[in-house]
């Protein structure tokens, strides 16, 4: 019917029992019913977190204390390096969310809508880099130039992720600007499921490998007491380097500074002669280079791809992004390596000690589960939303 | 550009946009070469249109010029401004925009000849480049596609050149007879229940697709009959419209009563095929109403509608099937689908009771984390004790109702429920919308803080809006179960939470009638998620033209 119908402005109320001060008493006890009910959600939150890791103190102290076998008869305790490996693993993924994380929270910080297909362009990136790092083992360049192979195979990624950031930007966003901000979002929906199944018709349904990594780089070595593999140090590390060198250009240089105004309040930079079709294409394409990079990142850690690859940690990265206060750069790196450590950790540190059979399968639901628990307790993120007045809403 | 009009006081608009011609013709050439590359062609060789000179294949190619020099050629007029006179150099400009097209094929079976990029890209097959080149040599090929091209984009261009007349007839023309030729299944089992089997083994050819003689006869029945009839039926129409209020609510309700009645006829008719198709399409109607209560009355989005198709699904499964492994009471399926109906409601209260404050984008996408959770708990082997992780319920049984059972094996008695079921949701939406819960929802959805200020409770009516949606989802899902028999998480993707979306959005949201038609036209044609269409060679495809389509909407016919 109206464009406007989808439209819903609903006020974030945390603990907003205010709303209903001003009416009868009938509305009062309405309005409180759910307002308790959430209440009674976050306790039970906070209580299966508390009991949850009690029992885990517990078993850790002993596994035979009674407290230990209250809930999980078999429990085990986990040692010292399983527990490390586990965080490692975690953060080293969550560095991943991290990087995708970026792109949600610079379009959102900008265009105020939720970019539903980024996780597809991060898919693009692996796919790109499973293409070129393909046709490079083939050449036999990839076991004896590994680096500079690595290299490329980033550089291309980068460019391809870019470009379809960009032109996705194009061709589905920007005559929407303006539109109420659940349609954007559908037809992001829309852009996710087409990206995925073109890569289902061009490239066929199908797994596809990487070519498998030189043993200098996937064996472990230890550093600072945490044994790590190689892989998940270089994953480290071109997070590292890319929040760098994005914190650089957002901080420091013009285009950066035209990006931030342009978050502030898109026609106050117009006036200020900041073009700003061109600014939010930068945005786009900023965000399409670092989930190139978070593409090839997966590449490395799982050596296998699918077209579905980007749903998962595309909505993950969201939750990161939301957990680290959406629109705050800092924020979604912090909220994906945080989101990345409590999935990794959660399931065995907080589930196994209560009993539950097969939480390996529930990390996923850890994932969801976080970021209905962050939305819950503090919408606005760990370390505070930065958009503008009309996108706050 | 050329000269504009030499009357000043008039503002023509300027001649033909050369520029944006040639943009036109990249586009065509650039998704010519992508239907290909993406095995449209090859795929769909196998289902012809009219047998033997036009494929489904072939048709996935030949409507990009035509199409798009169509739209390449449309202007719009401006208020002051008088539409230009069209001239022979529409048709040109149509003909650089098919040429493009046909560049872009040339182009890519020049490269698929000289290059082996097989690795990467799946149809980059000598297959595709024999069908492209009509099993000729690539220079025949390549001609043939360049005249095609030519001549698909002049007649694009000629679209606005001719009478609007003469163009609407021809629209007509090619309409129906590719509808017929889409339907045959549908209508070939519908005239066999008829007996007529004469008049299919004259149209259809064994295969699908009409024969050469079936076409033409299409095709002089859909010039005819607008000519015959048009009038008559502007008449009566206008008749109807004149008659006062009284009278017209009569002719509405017998109209209503007479289609109903054809309705629950309609099965015994239909074949088996016929029948199956419609109980599938009948189910996503089931679930399309109650997404439109959600999103197109409410103004909610919600992106894990799926998680009360599952509930519904796997209460009646657990509640009828001996099979079930926790806790298998055995009950039979109405009593069972009461107790469904009370769970999914809850479960619609406390999904939507923590959701309901947050913003729009990220309901959504909360909405979206719940779905995916409850098909990951379904799936678990935590709570395989109940509800079988990956192995699912199986060994449902169906339906008794008295003289016989509904089960998966007679579709036409799961189609018959089905309808039953439509009905009742069909009403009930008709009646909420015009209800003061509809127009309170509908007041949430134009402006939230406006609806609260005139004293409309949104937390409240929001989650009646959950909960209703929820119920018709858990209807659905238990006649879905009763009729698949067994029940597994991989029926619950987000995928299906999408393609109900879809089906919503192109029907138009908030429009009842819109969602039925949507769901008969995607589910039926394209089909389900799992569930084939007409079109069955079109399964690898469908999904992308779901995407397509959704993008598409969204962009220039965001009402449906």
């Amino acid at each position: 019917m109206h464009l406007g119908g989808l439209r819903c402005n609903s006020t974030t109320v945390t603990l907003g029992t205010d709303v209903a001060t001003t009416h009868d008493a009938k509305r009062i006890s309405r309005v409180l019913w759910v307002d308790r009910f959430l209440t009674f959600i976050r306790l039970a939150f906070v209580v299966v977190i508390a009991v949850g890791l009690f029992a885990f103190i517990a078993q850790q102290i002993d596994p035979q204390n009674p407290l230990a076998r209250w809930l999980n008869p078999d429990a085990t305790g986990l040692t010292a390096p399983q527990f490390k490996g586990l965080l490692v693993t975690g953060l080293a993924q969550g560095a991943m969310y991290g990087l995708i994380a970026l792109g949600y929270s610079m379009v959102y910080g900008v265009l105020g809508f939720i970019n539903f297909a980024h996780g597809e362009v991060f898919m693009v990136g692996a796919m790109s880099g499973m293409i070129t790092s393909n046709k490079l083992a083939d050449a036999g360049l990839w076991e004896d130039a590994f680096l500079f192979c690595l290299a490329f195979v980033v550089i291309t990624s980068i460019l391809i992720s870019t470009a379809v950031a960009v032109i996705m930007e194009r061709i589905a966003y920007r005559p929407l600007r303006g539109a109420p901000r659940l349609i954007p979002l559908i037809t992001s929906i829309g852009v996710s499921f087409f990206l995925q199944n073109v890569s289902v018709v061009l490239l066929g349904p199908g797994a596809k490998s990487y070519p498998s990594l030189p043993t200098w780089l996937s064996q472990k070595r230890s550093l600072l007491g945490f044994e790590i593999e190689g892989t998940k140090l270089v994953v480290l590390l071109t997070a590292a380097v890319s929040m760098a060198g994005l914190w650089f250009l957002v901080e420091r240089t013009k285009t950066g500074k035209a990006m931030r105004a342009v978050a502030e309040d898109k026609e106050i930079a117009a006036l200020m002669g900041i073009d700003v079709n061109r600014t939010i294409v930068t945005t786009f394409a900023v965000g399409g280079a670092m989930a190139g990079v978070a593409g090839i990142l997966w590449g490395i850690l799982f050596r296998s791809v699918i077209h579905t690859t980007g749903f998962l940690p595309g909505i993950k990265a969201f939750s990161a992004a939301v957990v680290g206060g959406i629109g705050n750069l800092g924020g979604a790196m912090a909220g994906g390596l945080s989101l990345g450590a409590a999935e990794a950790t959660a399931p065995l540190v907080l589930l196994e000690p209560l009993g539950v059979d097969g939480v390996s399968q529930l990390r996923d639901a850890v994932a969801f589960a976080v970021l209905i628990f962050v939305l819950l307790v503090r919408p606005s993120g760990l370390f505070g939303e930065r958009l503008s007045e009309d996108d706050r809403a | 550009m050329t000269a504009t009009s030499e009357n000043l006081s008039m503002v023509e608009t300027p001649g033909v946009a050369w520029r944006k011609q040639i943009r036109f013709a990249l586009i065509g050439a650039l998704s010519s070469a992508f239907i290909a590359l993406a095995g449209m062609p090859v795929g769909l060789d196998g289902r012809s249109i009219i047998q033997p000179v036009l494929s489904m294949g072939f048709l996935s190619l030949l409507w990009v010029p035509f199409v798009l020099a169509t739209i390449a050629g449309s202007e719009v007029v401006l208020e002051g401004m008088t539409a230009r006179t069209r001239d022979s150099k529409d048709l040109l400009a149509g003909g650089i925009v098919g040429l493009g097209s046909a560049g872009g094929l040339v182009l890519l079976m020049v490269l698929i000849q000289n290059f082996n990029l097989r690795d990467p890209l799946v149809n980059w097959s000598p297959q595709l480049l024999n069908l492209l080149s009509f099993n000729r040599s690539l220079a025949v090929g390549g001609l043939l596609w360049v005249l095609l091209g030519l001549i698909l984009g002049v007649f694009g261009g000629a679209m606005h050149v001719l009478p609007k007349k003469l163009c609407s007839r021809i629209r007509t023309v090619v309409l129906s007879v590719f509808a017929v030729s889409v339907l045959e299944t549908f209508l070939t089992d519908l005239l066999e229940g008829f007996r007529l089997e004469v008049l299919t083994d004259f149209v259809y050819y064994k295969r699908g697709g009409l024969e050469v003689g079936g076409a033409l006869l299409v095709a002089a029945l859909a010039l005819l009959i607008p000519l015959l009839v048009g009038t008559r039926i502007r008449d009566v129409k206008k008749q109807v419209v004149d008659l006062p209020a009284e009278e017209r609510k009569r002719v509405n309700l017998i109209l209503l009563a007479v289609s109903a009645a054809l309705l629950l006829v309609l099965p015994f008719f239909l074949g088996k095929i016929a029948n199956e198709l419609l109980a599938n399409v009948g189910l996503f109607v089931l679930l399309a109403l109650g997404l439109n209560v959600v999103v197109g009355l409410a103004g909610i989005l919600d992106l894990g509608y799926v998680a009360f198709f599952a509930v519904g699904g796997y209460t009646t499964a657990v509640l009828t099937s001996p099979n079930s492994p926790g806790f298998s009471p055995e009950l039979p399926w109405p009593i069972a689908l009461i107790v469904v109906v009370v769970l999914t409601g809850i479960v619609g209260l406390f999904i939507g009771a923590p959701v309901i404050r947050m913003r729009g984008d990220y309901l959504a996408i909360v909405t979206l984390g719940f779905g995916e959770i409850i098909r990951l708990l379904f799936l678990s082997d935590w709570l395989s004790g109940w509800f079988g992780g990956a192995q699912g319920i199986t060994n449902i049984p169906g339906v008794d109702v008295g003289i016989g059972t509904v089960k998966g094996t007679d579709p036409r008695s799961v189609f018959l429920l089905v309808l039953v079921f439509c009905a009742i949701a069909i009403y009930v939406s008709w009646r909420l919308e015009n209800s003061r819960l509809g127009r309170a929802w509908m007041a949430i959805r134009e402006d939230e803080d406006v609806a609260e200020a005139m004293g409309v409770n949104t937390t409240n009516t929001k989650l009646m809006a959950f909960v209703v949606g929820a119920v018709l989802a858990s209807f659905s899902g238990a006649i879905f179960s009763a009729k698949v028999g067994s029940i597994f998480p991989t029926s619950f993707l987000m995928l299906v939470s999408i393609i109900i979306l879809v089906v919503v959005i192109v029907g138009g949201m908030g429009n009842i009638a819109g969602v039925i038609v949507g769901a008969l036209v995607l589910i039926g044609v394209l089909g389900g998620p799992k569930q084939p269409g007409l079109l069955q060679e079109f399964s690898q495809f469908k999904l992308l033209i779901y995407g397509a389509l959704l993008v598409w909407m969204m962009l220039k016919r965001p009402e449906g």
